[in-house]
């Protein structure tokens, strides 16, 4: 069996799913529709043989909306995969990809933490890092780092 | 060439050398201020008497107390960040606190002084309160670094605490990003000073005029 490249993993991704990915050496990065991020993230994971979940963020656009990024590495051909995904302004919901890859649970769990992203579907979306008693979410660029967070502020 | 012979070997005077206390004290008064020999004794000096018939020492439990306190500060074995690095290195042998009586203990609950070494975040605030309030009174805190006294680099960050102050309160500061295990033991030394002069009561000496 011959490893995917990226060029034919491209058009494999235009062929499902009608985008056209951004190939940058052995990097594609496709933009998706919300509703089209975990059947993307099953493809990935099968079809395009990417196997490894890299890393999850996401991004605070201000007043266009939190863009959420999941990085997945094909560990056995010089590939990876950045799949983004915009939320409209003021949404937080996004589907989970914890039921595709296992390594998303805490991922998601810190970005919700960090972004207030809430996403559908997650066994146990709580927060990670910060206290349970946190408020506010201190990664969104409305956060005003002064928030007094008693009794130590 | 000059050969010198070498320099005697003057042991330090032990009490019965001296006639009576009027002599030991105008020795101490006139002791060279390098002389280490007999710091201890100098810092009770004053409440010694002389009783007809014999030598009584008389003093102050308080002073005897915290003379013993000065010179068996326990600090609990506490680190939080980089500065704990220093910590340990002022704890190690090239530094050697332990000539002071410092020996890093393992337990809150024997301790007597912590060092909050390094930054200390919202989460960790209330751990830090709870070693703090294990350990025995009369405890002290020395705060070490940027990041304790005052949240340092990170003080406008979202998580963390902005000096150390606001959790527990601190005897001695000591700045530096992280400060050389030479200014932490120049805060132990301080801190000493201050616990020499602790009162049961629980006041503290004012700073001292600068001179």
């Amino acid at each position: 069996m011959t490893a995917l490249t990226p060029a034919a993993a491209a058009a494999q991704i235009q062929q499902h799913f009608g985008v056209a990915p951004v190939v940058a050496g052995g990097g594609l990065g496709v933009t998706l529709p919300r509703e089209r991020w975990q059947e993307f993230a099953r493809f990935a994971k099968n079809a395009l043989e990417c196997r490894y979940f890299n890393w999850l963020t996401a991004v605070d656009w201000k007043e266009q909306g939190l863009e959420i990024l999941a990085r997945l590495d094909n560990v056995e051909a010089p590939m990876a995969v950045t799949m983004r995904t915009r939320l409209e302004p003021g949404a937080t919901h996004c589907p989970t990809v914890t039921g595709v890859f296992r390594g998303a649970d805490w991922m998601e769990r810190e970005c919700y933490d960090m972004f207030g992203v809430v996403f559908d579907g997650h066994p146990d979306l709580r927060r990670i890092l910060l206290g349970q008693d946190w408020e506010g979410h201190p990664l969104r660029k409305d956060y005003a780092v002064d928030t007094p967070q008693a009794p130590y502020r | 060439m000059e050969v010198k012979p070498p320099l005697p070997q003057v042991p330090p005077p032990v009490w019965g050398e001296f006639k009576d206390l009027q002599e030991w004290e105008k020795y101490h008064q006139e002791r060279p201020t390098d002389d280490k020999t007999s710091e201890a004794l100098t810092s009770i000096a004053d409440a010694i008497q002389h009783f007809p018939g014999g030598w009584i020492v008389t003093t102050s439990t308080e002073k005897i107390f915290n003379w013993a306190r000065k010179s068996s500060i326990w600090p609990v074995t506490f680190g939080l960040a980089c500065c704990a690095i220093e910590m340990m290195a002022t704890f190690a042998s090239r530094f050697d606190v332990e000539r002071f009586g410092m020996v890093p203990w393992a337990s809150p609950r024997h301790s007597d002084l912590m060092i909050v070494s390094g930054t200390v975040t919202i989460k960790m605030a209330p751990m830090l309160k709870r070693i703090y309030d294990q350990m025995p009174d009369p405890k002290w805190v020395v705060s070490m670094g940027s990041c304790a006294n005052s949240g340092g680099p990170f003080r406008h960050g979202y998580h963390v605490v902005k000096g150390v102050d606001r959790v527990v309160p601190v005897d001695v500061y000591v700045p530096g990003c992280p400060p050389t295990p030479d200014s932490l033991m120049y805060g132990l030394l301080k801190l000493q000073e201050q616990v020499a002069h602790f009162q049961q009561t629980g006041t503290r000496p004012a700073p001292a005029e600068p001179a």
